[in-house]
């Protein structure tokens, strides 16, 4: 059984037909061919997967894509604005909050909602904010410096 | 040498398209038109095929294609390769691509199936019935040593391997004579269980034939050997035959393991259906499919003086290799070398017996049997000292090697089939740095605090070798190439910062690949710590080849002496002299004679510019075209990094929960290339190395099932579980190889558990001889107490 759906990704305006057991990870990676966001589980644990349903954290491996139908989407691919690589982005690279990269998306979108609902947060508030998502490389006091580094950048910058 | 960017925290080069969801890991390869595989896997530890009834799929709308042992031709339908053969190990075996008749482990491959999508090629899997003669499973190492069941029915006593290894001591006795005869004694017996490396990428094949040419994208750490595998099992020649590593979402080893059936059964697919096939690893076929590790027991006998020096230590270790040998028995070899550490002991006897169970095959995860054998040599040392009511710290120090005693030979024979001579290190100093940066001597234990700690040394830098290709062309810019593999490491960094620093050049103007066959052919992989040492000297062998190349046409063109040349960011100038100067671009222009021109640059090199000689022919005896260089660096033996680290931990009197106040690490593997990479490595390292110690293990029944195959039941650290690493650098260089580097990739899980069984012991008073811990262990241990 198939559907037709539409998306609002990264601002683009999509329109899709997928089956309707279409996991919306799937559909985003196979369907729209955007692979930034990574399937780590598949049972909603390891939050590789993570995106922002209109703007806050979702599993999109726990999420069918018809669920979704006529909603916004932010994926890693739609975080860096027409001036280059958002706040998050930056600070990941300057705290060397990543390795190999396969949880990062998950990571920077988890970031990216909690820094814009709470723009200074403590250092509970911040290993709270991350520990939904399972980071294999890091040790993630890299990812926790890096959430920190990037509310300073995002401070310095309005 | 201007551009000096070795041992600088350079941001990483790697990031920019990481960050962006750029990256290209295997499943994100492959148009719309790309088949999906998916395996029936056995859901039995141990069975035999009875029947395999496929006659339900047929009809399924997307199915391409069914396959099951008896439809594999030639070398696919033999058993996977033993990568690693030993002489010990005389009942090595390994699986076949998919299962004949018998099953030995819970998700062991019998059919595949190709389809349309991954969705309908697991529906088509549900539907295909076979059936099992259930046999008993052989599970745990206890039940394997009993032996009432076999695994393999030719395998007497489930023994895969057993091997004794002897050091005697200085006075010639062994180390049953020297135990018997030491003031001290003491016997015990150690457990640690199973993990696994478990990347957040799984494995993954992607395969494309083009009717001559094979080309295979794995999620791999070595795609040379992996081609090789497949133009072996295959039957193609191996020109035909090229292997990708793409981005790779971590390995920690078990992705060194190859070729995995689906490595090889893919590809076959791709060229049997001539379409481009797809295999992407899930969660649960990660857990019950590819590989675990750790799982041992240790029985440990020691003697030793009053000062707590060992004269004599015996440890008859059992480990757990699950249902094959593939890579055969490197963790033991280690864990039996490796346990000496930091010391030097009087005689030593280790001897393993390695057996095959009804479970997931075990290979190397970081770490590769070292954290087993810290463990048993640092628990082996907190308990002479708590004999002997001494200092752990002092006892350690009592044992060390001393500084002027290197190399030092421990008179054993590495994993590397070479000796295990230790090249340098500093361990005294090593252990005052980490007493200050802990506070060792102003803490105060108290019931429910306590600290602990760990020495480790490890053999990293394995060979046989690795191979650098570096050229620059004519626009200036630097391609650098080497065969191992990246997945994560930052190798796209660090070599650059080699290549940069080695030929004078701007490390923007610089590019990396990695694990490409069609850029470097010859290669070993990356595994044992070994990527900065083999590669990294490899690359700045080739770039002093490239440089000397470079000073010789420069030379020429400048009419100087290259002994006057030098090169600062990109251009070879004479010292001192800026204005006599020539751009690398320009060398590389004059390094390859043209007949041909494409732009204003290289028209400086066509036939009639008016810069050949009449007098030799445009290429020089002995020279060859372009400013290219390609060296190897084949090790003489290992190079040893080393470590300390500490840690203080609280129990709760109450609900016996563990929590890790403080962990601190010194760190030594030589000099440092990127600092900022070395502590992210340790980080990651010990972030598994605390998993391990606290919440990670496999949980597997009677009957052979794992209980906690998913992430909701394997309990992998989250942020909140661990704590903030404190770090100190010891630079120690290796004398073995130019850069004097050694390997840091394993460093940080090493000495975990035996950090913090030490920890825990110190807090509640009693031994902690099992790990991993759960509070309710601990809270058990207490009631025994």
């Amino acid at each position: 059984m198939e559907r037709e759906i539409t998306l609002v990704v990264n601002g683009v305006t999509r329109q899709v037909t997928v089956p309707v057991r279409r996991l919306l990870s799937d559909c985003l990676r196979h369907d729209l061919g955007l692979t930034g966001t990574h399937v780590g589980c598949e049972h909603g644990v390891c939050g590789c997967c993570t995106v922002l349903l209109d703007g806050d954290p979702v599993r999109s491996c726990l999420t069918f894509a018809v669920s979704v139908d006529g909603h916004s989407l932010t994926t890693v691919e739609g975080l860096a604005g027409p001036d280059g690589l958002s706040p998050v982005q930056r600070a990941f690279a300057e705290c060397h909050g990543l390795q190999c990269g396969f949880c990062t998306p998950g990571f920077l979108c988890t970031a990216t909602a909690l820094l814009r609902d709470n723009p200074t947060p403590t250092e509970d508030e911040v290993l709270e904010g991350v520990s939904g998502n399972l980071c294999r490389c890091t040790g993630y006091q890299n990812i926790v410096k890096a959430v920190h580094r990037a509310a300073e950048i995002m401070a310095e910058e309005s | 040498m201007t551009t000096k960017l070795f041992g600088e925290p350079v941001q990483r080069r790697e990031d920019a398209r990481l960050l962006t969801g750029q990256g290209r890991y295997v499943d994100d390869l492959g148009g719309p038109g790309t088949l999906a595989v998916a395996f029936v896997r056995s859901p039995h530890a141990h069975a035999r095929i009875l029947d395999i009834d496929v006659s339900a799929v047929l009809d399924v709308e997307g199915l391409v294609a069914v396959y099951t042992w008896e439809d594999l031709p030639g070398q696919l339908a033999q058993p996977l390769p033993l990568l690693i053969p030993h002489p010990a190990l005389t009942h090595g075996r390994t699986a076949l691509a998919l299962a004949r008749d018998l099953v030995r482990h819970v998700g062991e491959p019998v059919v595949m199936v190709v389809a349309e999508d991954r969705y309908l090629a697991e529906d088509a899997c549900a539907l295909i019935n076979v059936d099992y003669e259930v046999l008993k499973a052989v599970v745990g190492i206890e039940e394997a040593v009993q032996s009432a069941q076999l695994v393999h029915e030719d395998v007497p006593g489930n023994v895969g391997a057993h091997l004794v290894q002897e050091v005697a001591a200085a006075d010639g006795r062994d180390a049953r004579q020297a135990i018997e005869s030491a003031p001290h004694t003491l016997a015990f017996r150690l457990d640690i269980e199973r993990s696994a490396s478990m990347p957040l990428e799984g494995r993954g094949v992607f395969a494309r034939w083009d009717g001559r040419d094979l080309r295979v994208y794995s999620s791999t750490q070595t795609s040379t050997s992996v081609r090789m595998a497949i133009a072996a099992k295959l039957e193609l020649p191996l020109t035909n035959v090229e292997v990708i590593a793409p981005d790779v979402g971590g390995g920690f080893g078990v992705k060194i393991v190859h070729p995995w059936p689906e490595e090889i059964l893919v590809p076959w697919a791709a060229m049997t259906l001539g379409r481009e096939v797809k295999w992407t690893e899930d969660r649960r076929e990660h857990f019950i499919s590819s590989a675990h590790e750790r799982g041992q027991v240790q029985h440990v006998k020691v003697g030793f003086d009053g000062e707590g020096r060992i004269q004599g230590l015996d440890v008859t270790i059992l480990h757990d290799h699950g249902a094959y040998t593939p890579y055969g028995i490197i963790v033991p070899i280690i864990t039996s070398t490796q346990l000496l550490g930091p010391y030097r002991i009087g005689a030593y006897r280790v001897e393993f017996s390695s057996v095959y169970t009804n479970t997931v095959q075990v290979t190397p995860y970081r770490g590769a049997g070292r954290p087993q054998a810290v463990f048993c040599m640092e628990r082996t040392m907190d308990k002479i000292a708590a004999a002997l009511g001494l200092d752990r710290a002092d006892v350690r120090a009592a044992n060390f090697i001393q500084p002027d005693q290197f190399p030092y030979d421990q008179g054993m024979i590495f994993q590397d089939g070479r000796p295990l001579i230790y090249d340098s290190g500093d361990y005294p100093e090593s252990l005052r740095l980490l007493k200050e940066l802990i506070g060792w001597d102003t803490f105060e234990r108290r019931p429910g605090l306590g600290i602990g700690i760990g020495c480790y040394v490890e053999g990293t830098g394995v060979g046989p070798y690795e191979g650098g290709h570096v050229q620059v062309t004519s626009d200036g810019r630097v391609h650098v190439s080497t065969g191992l593999t990246s997945q994560g490491q930052g190798h796209e960094t660090a070599f650059a910062q080699i290549a940069a620093t080695e030929l004078g050049v701007p490390i923007e103007r610089v590019s990396v690949v990695t694990g490409d066959t069609r850029r470097f052919g010859y290669a070993v992989g990356t595994f044992a710590s070994r990527a900065a040492v083999v590669s990294g000297n490899a690359i700045a062998l080739a770039c002093r080849k490239v440089r000397d190349k470079a000073l010789r046409i420069a030379a020429d063109a400048l009419e100087a002496d290259p002994r006057d040349l030098e090169i600062t960011e990109g251009v070879v100038h004479v010292t001192g002299s800026p204005t006599a100067s020539i751009p690398l671009s320009t060398v590389a222009v004059l390094s390859n004679p043209l007949r041909y021109s494409f732009d204003a640059e290289t028209a400086k090199a066509t036939q009639f510019a008016g810069t050949a000689s009449y007098d030799r022919p445009p290429i020089a005896e002995g020279e060859e075209p372009g400013l290219e260089g390609r060296d190897y660096y084949s090790p003489l033996r290992s190079t040893f990094a080393s470590g300390m680290h500490a840690a203080i931990v609280e129990t709760d009197p109450l609900t016996a929960e563990i929590r890790i106040l403080r962990y601190a690490v010194v760190h030594d593997c030589g000099r440092l290339i990127n600092p900022m990479i070395v502590e992210g490595q340790i980080h990651g390292g010990v972030a598994q190395g605390v998993g391990g110690a606290l919440y990670e293990r496999m949980v597997y029944d009677s009957h052979g099932q794992l209980l906690n195959a998913s992430f909701m039941d394997f309990l992998m650290p989250y942020a909140t579980e661990v704590p903030h690493i404190e770090t100190a650098h010891l630079e120690t260089p290796s004398p073995l190889n130019p850069l004097g580097v050694k390997g840091a990739g394993e460093a940080g899980v090493i000495p975990v558990s035996a950090v913090i069984a030490s920890a825990i012991e110190d807090a509640e008073g009693f031994p902690i001889d099992k790990m991993p811990i759960s509070p309710s262990e601990l809270f058990h241990l207490r009631g025994l107490g």
